[in-house]
């Protein structure tokens, strides 16, 4: 990484040549963090005989201002001022070889609400750097001085409640299957069994967007006359999150002012589309008064690795910053990747004003939201019925639960398993508010409930059983690692 | 049709203890009570009328029950609903609200749809009761006063 070292003696700051990034000021024990500093906590892993310190140092300068070499323009430049600062280097309990280090940002490096300018700095070419085998970005601390440049949710939870004028339980939703090849006539007659059975929404797989056997135009017109037939049915406000995800912008644009003019409540993007094309609809959410819903897809690719990638606890934290209002975060229990610690760390990211530190769960600093709205966490994949009252003591109140299969797949058809979930829900909450244990009591409640709701006891007959028992790949390094 | 409003509209109605323990819990969390009432069911009609003001202060369910009662008295052909606030700083919204009296019958939502361009449809929902002024809407016994 250096020739200096080998020579016995740090040249001075400014002589041309390589030095090491420590010496230039990229490592600095005695640094003290300003409330208005960009704090990011990486994992580290340096390659064989790489110092440590050397290599989190670099990371701060290739992440900030630092190139390979002494350039003389540096001079040029309050140099130290834009240097990020690595000021702690920490081993990773139980994992020899990995090193959490810690790294400032002056705030005065990143352009005011620009999630793209912030991941290019922090995110950009140190990912790629020779010197280290693998690099994570377990977390970040945006200052409320940053915080405030941007728009935030386009509508946040408590509006989306007033909107929707539901409270007091979270919402159902279910996506709609196969995710692939139904007709726009068939496919809307999914959204209207399940919103009519007692789903508060249904929703567009990621993949969804225009495709030969159903366009987009037409999906829009019939899940929309289901939605509507639905909300006469039932007397209750329910919207299909119509994916509007395309090739380009102005083509997303043109997708949201058509489902604005339906009448839909909400829309949805993926996070294939982009940071900035998320920003650019997330201000458009709020100018039209429709909610937005992200689909994390694609995102496991960097998040659930633990010794390389990006968090997702920080990839949260951006779409809270970019203005989305709903994010799927993640379920514990069904089919996709979900330690409890971790996952109760994602949720507290996207709903709570303040969030301590508290490595258990994943949270290295403190954050503070400034009382920008909260995200509506979604939980989705591979949950059902039987397991509603562990979803609600693991979740909480303010979140969606996703039921694709768990509906659609009911044997007496799709609105009957509306409704088994509905009533498992409902009949939780009330069990809950009551004082009871639900973790103890919770399937002889849902069993007793079932008596009188057939298309719950068939839920629980067909369902009951199914669990996903794996480890987690991604668990907090502070605590043993827990198989839920 | 069977309105579907408020946190327990899919489960059978209930009971008066089972609403004094939601109550409850929403005392135990600081939440006053509020009632309110209605012969509008339109989904988007937020503002049902308020039967006095809100419950502040309230330590047992007893005090919500009799005002509980006496709307249903008062208006024992409306939708009657109780709601808990939750004043707390980040929330500042209703916390709970549900069904505490429904009209005998219910005849439900009439969607009517004008077809305009592009196979577009413009959906309006149209409560049948709403056929008929306020205070006349679900069979007799309402004195309709505000």
């Amino acid at each position: 990484m250096s020739d200096d070292t080998k020579n016995g003696a740090e040249p001075d700051r400014w002589d041309p040549g390589v030095h090491s990034y420590a010496s230039m000021g990229y490592y600095n024990a005695d640094y003290e963090p300003k409330d208005t500093d960009v704090l990011a906590m990486f994992r580290i892993t340096p390659q064989d005989g790489v110092d440590p310190i050397e290599a989190a140092a670099a990371v701060a300068g290739e992440s900030s201002t630092a190139t390979w070499t002494v350039v003389w323009t540096d001079r040029l430049t309050a140099n130290e001022h834009y240097q990020a600062k690595c000021y702690q280097v920490d081993d990773v309990p139980g994992r020899p070889g990995e090193y959490f280090a810690y790294v400032a940002y002056d705030v005065d490096l990143f352009e005011e609400g620009s999630i793209a300018n912030l991941t290019s700095s922090i995110i950009g070419n140190v990912f790629g750097f020779k010197p280290l085998k693998a690099l994570r970005l377990e977390d970040m601390r945006i200052p409320v001085a940053y915080v405030k440049t941007f728009q935030g949710p386009a509508h946040g939870i408590v509006m989306e409640r007033e909107m929707l004028n539901k409270y007091g339980r979270p919402l159902l939703g279910a996506t709609v299957k196969p995710k692939l090849g139904l007709s726009a006539r068939n496919y809307g007659r999914v959204v209207y069994e399940a919103c009519r059975g007692g789903l508060d929404f249904t929703k567009d797989d990621e993949n969804i967007n225009s495709q030969p056997f159903m366009r987009w135009r037409d999906r829009f017109l019939y899940s929309m006359e289901g939605v509507n037939k639905a909300v006469a049915d039932t007397g209750e406000l329910k919207g299909h999150y119509l994916n509007i995800t395309a090739a380009t912008v102005e083509e997303m644009y043109e997708r949201a002012e058509f489902a604005k003019e339906l009448g839909s409540v909400v829309v949805m993007i993926d996070l294939t589309i982009g940071f900035s094309a998320m920003q650019s609809l997330a201000y458009w959410a709020r100018r039209n008064s429709v909610l937005l819903h992200l689909h994390r897809a694609g995102h496991s690719t960097y998040t659930r690795q633990k010794s390389h990638g990006v968090s997702f606890r920080v990839l949260a934290k951006w779409c809270r910053l970019i203005g989305v209002d709903h994010i799927h975060a993640g379920t514990v229990i069904g089919k996709l990747e979900g330690d409890p610690a971790t996952t109760k760390g994602f949720y507290d990211i996207l709903r709570e004003d303040h969030i301590p530190t508290n490595p258990g769960n994943g949270i290295f600093f403190d954050q503070d939201w400034a009382s920008m709205p909260g995200v509506m966490p979604v939980a989705s994949g591979g949950i059902h019925a039987a397991q509603m009252h562990q979803l609600l003591d693991l979740l909480g109140e303010d979140v969606i639960l996703q039921f694709g299969g768990g509906t659609i797949g009911h044997p007496m058809g799709i609105a009957a398993g509306a409704e088994a979930n509905r009533v498992a829900l409902e009949v939780v909450v009330k069990a809950r508010n009551e004082g009871r244990n639900l973790l103890k009591e919770g399937p002889d409640i849902l069993r007793k409930a079932a008596e009188s709701c057939r298309p719950l006891q068939v839920a629980i007959d067909t369902w009951g059983d199914i669990t996903y028992d794996y480890t987690s790949t991604d668990a907090p390094d502070t605590a043993p690692t827990a198989s839920v | 049709m069977y309105l579907r409003h408020g946190a327990f509209s899919y489960l059978p109605e209930l009971t008066d203890d089972e609403i004094a323990a939601q109550i409850r819990y929403a005392l135990a969390n600081d939440w006053p009570i509020s009632v309110e009432y209605t012969d509008d069911p339109h989904p988007r009609n937020v503002y049902w009328d308020l039967w006095g003001l809100p419950l502040f202060d309230l330590d047992e369910p007893d005090g919500a029950m009799h005002e509980i009662d006496e709307c249903r008295k008062a208006f024992p052909n409306h939708y009657v609903r109780v709601l808990a606030y939750d004043a707390g700083l980040g929330r500042q919204t209703t916390a709970l609200s549900f069904i505490v009296q429904r009209p005998a019958e219910e005849p439900g939502f009439r969607l009517d749809r004008t077809e305009t361009s592009g196979r577009t449809q413009r959906y309006a929902l149209r409560p049948y009761a709403t056929e008929s002024p306020a205070g006349a809407r679900y069979g007799s016994g309402d004195d309709g006063s505000p």
